[in-house]
């Protein structure tokens, strides 16, 4: 499903790259966590899952298709097959919880008609039944999250992508949202997930990989934080 | 669907930044306005060489103390160059008469001219009036001779003066372009970060890069469009106003400017207008909004 190989990422002006020379796969239907101290180059891996940034060396493969060499023009599409949440949300204040998940269809060329069946299907999966009409500051912050990851499921995507998605949530949210991701991972999504938060880590018992310094120290089965 | 959000987007993006909007639109009907007056001003000078060229004569003004056998010579051999298509001799009388004729309001000017102080001429018509200058060297030798004239001289001091006018009607054109298209580089600036979640939102759930782009850049075109209307009111109104107008008189100077010539500066200032405010949008947003 995911697959880097040799893969060396350097920012320019950077002293040391963020990815040195990293090798891993991630089987479909997976849930991995990449773990590891701020700056050990973990997000640079979301980033170049996305085609955000494209590595200095090596080769980024994702639902079979060679990210690397990928024209720029494609990038749109092949992004449609890959959902993503944020440490912040990244809702738009002035929509509501409906209209939020709802643009991100209609930007791909979705129907109006498309969004009210699908929308309100999966807000009320990701328990926000009843809140369609709220808007981002009436809601707690778990729930913006949870409808930032509507907005990610929304077009059933093979690859959910979470870049420390409850960095800004207190334990038991965090937890509910972690419930959550477990079970879109169950419904046979690929979920690649970025943190630092032990507890978490440590309850769901997955593969976990930890990065240092842009190398990988450890790829454990069902680990913990350590 | 996709369509009605597209212009939705324009007219809220328009809509928004209002006196950014408006500035563009008349530095850029400005512009354009200048730009359909010059191109204008070339056509008309075009067609007025045409027009005058082909009336032009050479006139051969002869002395008074000319005697009837160097008129004699000078008529043979007027008649037997090739250069020339027709001649017409103008007697001292009939000199006269014409100038009574031209200058009839001016009595008393009339009146300090005698008939004898205007020369007898012959006026020649060329059949190429290029070659002026290689029949007046053949002429000249002969004698009797005071002078000879080509009006092609005077005509061209006349487009001389349009020529002068035409290149500094462009050259404001030039710079309120210019003026034009920073403002369209900064209004697109503008509305990409007053829409800049909206963008990463957009980029990030794989929104074409067309669809992101068309609204700013159908923004800044429907600016250049309504500009590009302005201009040919303006242009339309000056002509009416101006030509058939005030400046009636000097209707009878120029050849009339073909309303179909007007008409012709409308899609000429659309497609200037929309096409140049479109690039100028792209290329900004190239820089602003990576995608």
């Amino acid at each position: 499903m995911i697959q880097l190989e040799n893969v060396t990422k350097t920012y320019p002006k950077a002293s040391r790259p963020s990815l040195d020379d990293v090798s891993v796969g991630i089987e479909k239907g997976e849930f991995v966590f990449f773990i590891g101290p701020s700056g050990s180059g973990k997000s640079t891996i979301i980033k170049l899952l996305l085609h955000e940034v494209a590595p200095s060396r090596g080769k980024v493969v994702v639902n079979s298709k060679d990210v690397t060499t990928m024209r720029s023009w494609k990038i749109p599409h092949f992004r449609r097959s890959i959902g993503c949440v944020f440490q912040d949300f990244r809702l738009l204040p002035n929509r509501t919880a409906y209209e939020n998940v709802a643009f991100a269809l209609e930007v791909i060329g979705k129907t109006k008609a498309v969004a009210r069946r699908v929308v309100p299907e999966v807000l009320e999966l990701v328990g926000l039944g009843g809140k369609e009409h709220r808007y981002p500051h009436e809601l707690s912050g778990g729930e913006q999250q949870r409808v930032a990851v509507a907005r990610a499921f929304v077009n059933r995507p093979l690859i959910l992508l979470a870049d420390e998605p409850t960095g800004n949530l207190d334990p038991d949210t965090s937890i509910e949202i972690m419930r959550l991701l477990d079970r879109i991972n169950r419904t046979g999504t690929t979920v690649v997930m970025v943190t630092h938060d032990s507890n978490i880590v440590n309850q769901m018992r997955r593969r976990v990989i930890e990065i240092e310094s842009g190398r990988i120290v450890r790829d454990q089965a069902r680990g913990v934080y350590g | 669907m996709r369509l009605k959000y597209v212009l939705n987007e324009v007219l809220v993006g328009l809509w928004r930044n209002v006196t950014m909007t408006i500035a563009m639109i008349i530095t850029m009907s400005v512009s354009l306005t200048m730009l359909g007056a010059s191109v204008l001003m070339y056509m008309q000078v075009d067609q007025m060489k045409d027009y005058y060229y082909g009336e032009i004569e050479v006139s051969i003004f002869l002395r008074d103390d000319v005697t009837e056998a160097q008129r004699a010579a000078i008529n043979q051999a007027i008649d037997q160059n090739s250069l020339v298509q027709s001649k017409e001799y103008e007697t001292q009388e009939q000199a006269y008469e014409k100038f009574k004729v031209l200058w009839r309001d001016s009595e008393d000017f009339v009146k300090s001219v005698k008939p004898d102080s205007l020369p007898a001429s012959y006026r020649v018509k060329l059949k190429d009036p290029e070659q002026y200058q290689a029949f007046a060297d053949q002429i000249r030798t002969q004698q009797g001779i005071q002078d000879i004239v080509d009006q092609r001289e005077l005509l061209d001091k006349v487009f001389k003066i349009f020529n002068a006018i035409q290149v500094m009607a462009l050259v404001v054109a030039g710079f309120m372009a210019l003026a034009a298209l920073l403002l369209v580089g900064n209004t697109i600036q503008v509305a990409a970060y007053s829409k800049r979640r909206e963008v990463a939102v957009m980029k990030l759930v794989g929104a074409s890069n067309w669809f992101i782009q068309a609204p700013f850049v159908l923004e800044a075109v429907v600016a250049g469009l309504i500009g590009a209307i302005l201009g040919f009111a303006f242009i339309f109104v000056g002509k009416v106003a101006l030509l058939d107008g005030r400046l009636q008189a000097l209707m009878n100077v120029l050849t009339p400017i073909p309303d179909g010539n007007v008409w012709l500066m409308l899609p000429l200032l659309a497609g200037v207008g929309a096409g140049v405010s479109a690039i100028t949008a792209w290329i900004t947003l190239r820089f602003y909004l990576k995608v």
